[in-house]
């Protein structure tokens, strides 16, 4: 296994409830890269995330991955967080009575500590924060409310790019980021994207759309059906699925098992 | 079991005879007359409906004498419990009045005394008040309370004042294996506004018993707000007793915290003595190791547009065991009453445990009431969505729990009491993720 790989995940298999959703991925992620992950619905695209982000509703059945050489499936969720993997939620949980703040700082001085870097106190982490609204347009106003309780939909993923740019992961998957988004928190949302991006870091966007695509562009595209990959290209393949569906993607692979 | 209960009430009144009598004869006339209702009374059993869930025979097992001679405290041993906001201050310690460990800084038109002291100068308005709002004529305990009653904390509030500053009432538990009667006497006069903080300490880690009884006299268009903390050694048993009576237009806030004890009971009753009253009662119980936390309260509605609204919390852990019973009566005339009730119940393992048992009895037909209970564990989503942050399973947990918790602590409005009782629940920060 090439161990210099951000990410390398080897013949991934989940089940949730006894159900088998993944079915053998296979995916090699380097430093600098931006990944697309397509698919309808139920193609296993949302799993493949939360097995990466260690959803203990999912139980991995085999394969392996490795995040920067180490065994990615034997860490609890806060050591992959530590280690540097976000997953910005499809549906991000409401949690009533903690600050957006003081979560943030929480959440930032554990995942610093973790790495063995100093943490910040409440003015410094304040100033670090400040300059993170800034740099995404996002309302300052969202840190004294209690973590997503009654935020907009688009208020939920701002807020999930905010908490992604705060704790400036290796590697950030994003699950439907873009859906259900106006233009103007779309652009917010490409925005923390390509802030994030970096020769050293990575991107994942789970998506069902291409739009978030015109904005960023993205150096893989994969097609995800029925738990695998089945196919994988460019640019160009995510414009080609916009205009043909995903049906053409799934008959040629199904062509190519036969043959 | 019966022959322990039996002779029990014996026992918690042994030494009641050698109590100085008062040169007031009506109090001792009160004494005499609880005396004598104590006696004829047995204490509880878990056969009582009111003590279903509450087994109090590690009490009546336990070795307790009444509290004889004052255990020298110093000013440092009670540091820890001082509210910097609140300085006017009555200190007992195991029911004595302690003058040196008190501090008052006067204003017109309050009395803030030992209830002795109070009997001297303003012994008409005590006498007219004193065991009015002790309820139940069948509750064994407050009868010893007041059988016992030699001194307590006295505020009279009156002329339209406002008490600005709020007045703490700490109650000190000094030496382990007594029984103590802490009592209290809060009377708000027309228009007028206080609030004032209970506060029951204990300065060792033994048991012992603290059995007190408080009365609250809320006036006509008076305010009473009425903090109410418990942080008792967690071999203690306490067992409370408050009334409340709110004239026209009265409002009572109530916030009680419970934390201590191995066995508590508070029984909260609030009663509506005119039209237009507003009850908030706010409770908070936390439970872990094997404590016990019981509070029963009673809402009586007994007159139109009276507006109650209550929350009560139970975070239980451990084999901890947190009860709640909350009857809200609303009598038959009691129209435009507007009372809702939530009783929501956090349990943290899988040996705690709670027993809920909202009660609302309507027997007016205009009027506006609700109630709902819950009992649940912390959520799994917000647990993986708190991790997936770098947060500790412990510290996720920790925060939810600390979340659920401050929602009644944050409606205390003493700033230093929220950040201490804060500290109590909060999560240790990222110290386990090194």
């Amino acid at each position: 296994m090439d161990r210099s790989s951000l990410l390398q995940v080897r013949g991934l298999t989940a089940t949730v409830a006894g159900v088998e959703i993944l079915k053998g991925i296979d995916l090699t992620i380097q430093a600098g890269e931006v990944h697309a992950i397509m698919g309808p619905n139920g193609s296993g695209k949302s799993t493949f995330a939360k097995v990466l982000a260690g959803h203990p509703a999912y139980e991995v059945t085999g394969g392996d991955a490795l995040f920067e050489g180490r065994d990615l499936l034997g860490m609890v969720p806060e050591e992959r967080a530590r280690a540097g993997l976000f997953l910005a939620f499809q549906y991000p949980v409401e949690v009533p009575g903690v600050t957006n703040s003081s979560f943030l700082r929480l959440a930032y001085n554990t995942v610093q500590g973790g790495r063995g870097r100093d943490e910040l106190d409440p003015l410094e982490f304040d100033d670090y924060v400040q300059d993170k609204l800034k740099l995404l347009d996002i309302d300052p106003a969202l840190l004294e409310r209690s973590v997503n309780e009654g935020f907009s939909g688009g208020e939920k993923k701002r807020n999930e790019i905010l908490q992604m740019a705060v704790l400036e992961p290796r590697l950030a998957i994003l699950d439907e980021a873009d859906s259900g988004l106006d233009i103007d928190a779309l652009r917010i949302v490409a925005n923390g994207v390509s802030q994030l991006r970096t020769p050293d870091n990575a991107v994942v966007l789970v998506t069902h759309y291409q739009r978030l695509l015109n904005y960023i562009t993205p150096d893989y595209v994969h097609v995800m059906d029925q738990g695998r990959i089945i196919k994988t290209g460019d640019r160009e393949l995510a414009l080609e699925l916009e205009g043909r569906g995903y049906d053409w993607v799934a008959d040629e692979y199904r062509a190519r098992q036969v043959a | 079991m019966d022959a322990v209960t039996n002779g029990y009430v014996e026992r918690l009144l042994q030494g009641q005879g050698q109590l100085p009598a008062s040169p007031l004869s009506w109090l001792n006339g009160l004494r005499a007359q609880a005396l004598e209702r104590a006696n004829a009374l047995t204490v509880p059993t878990t056969r009582d409906e009111d003590w279903r869930f509450t087994d109090l025979s590690p009490l009546y097992k336990a070795m307790l004498e009444p509290s004889s001679q004052a255990v020298p405290v110093d000013a440092a041993a009670i540091e820890p419990w001082l509210i910097p906001e609140a300085d006017n201050r009555l200190v007992f310690v195991d029911g004595a009045f302690a003058a040196d460990l008190s501090a008052l800084r006067p204003e017109t038109g309050v009395v803030i005394a030992p209830l002795a002291s109070a009997l001297k100068r303003h012994g008409d308005r005590v006498q007219a008040e004193l065991g009015r709002l002790v309820p139940g004529v069948d509750d064994a305990f407050s009868a010893v309370n007041t059988a016992w009653l030699r001194d307590g904390a006295a505020v009279l509030v009156d002329g339209e004042r406002d008490a600005r500053r709020p007045i703490h009432l700490m109650f000190v538990s000094a030496r382990a294996g007594a029984a103590v009667y802490p009592r209290a006497l809060v009377v708000v006069g027309r228009g007028s506004r206080c609030m004032v903080i209970e506060d029951f300490v204990s300065i060792h880690q033994g048991a012992g018993l603290t059995n007190g009884v408080t009365e609250i006299h809320v006036g006509e268009n008076a305010s009473v707000r009425h903090i109410r903390l418990q942080r008792e050694s967690a071999a203690a048993f306490h067992i409370a007793t408050c009334g409340v009576r709110v004239a026209r237009d009265g409002r009572y806030s109530g916030v009680s915290v419970s934390l201590g004890a191995r066995i508590s009971r508070y029984n909260l009753q609030v009663v509506q003595a005119g039209e237009g009253t507003d009850f908030q009662i706010d409770g908070l119980a936390l439970v872990s190791g094997r404590q016990l936390a019981d509070t029963h309260s009673f809402l009586d509605h007994a007159l139109p547009h009276g507006r109650s609204r209550q929350l009560h919390k139970c975070v239980a852990g451990g084999a901890g065991h947190a009860v709640f019973n909350g009857k809200v009566l609303v009598r038959r005339g009691a129209q435009r009453t507007d009372s809702a009730q939530e009783s929501r119940n956090l349990l943290l393992t899988e040996r705690a445990h709670v027993d809920t048992k909202p009660q609302l009895e309507i027997f007016a037909d205009d009027v506006k009431c609700a109630h709902g209970a819950t009992v649940g564990q912390l959520d799994a989503e917000q647990v993986f969505y708190l991790r997936s942050r770098g947060l500790s399973d412990s510290s996720a947990r920790d925060l939810l729990t600390f979340a659920f918790a401050a929602q009644i602590v944050e409606r205390i409005a003493l700033p230093s009491v929220v950040k201490r009782l804060e500290d109590v629940v909060r999560p240790k920060e990222s110290k386990e993720s090194r």
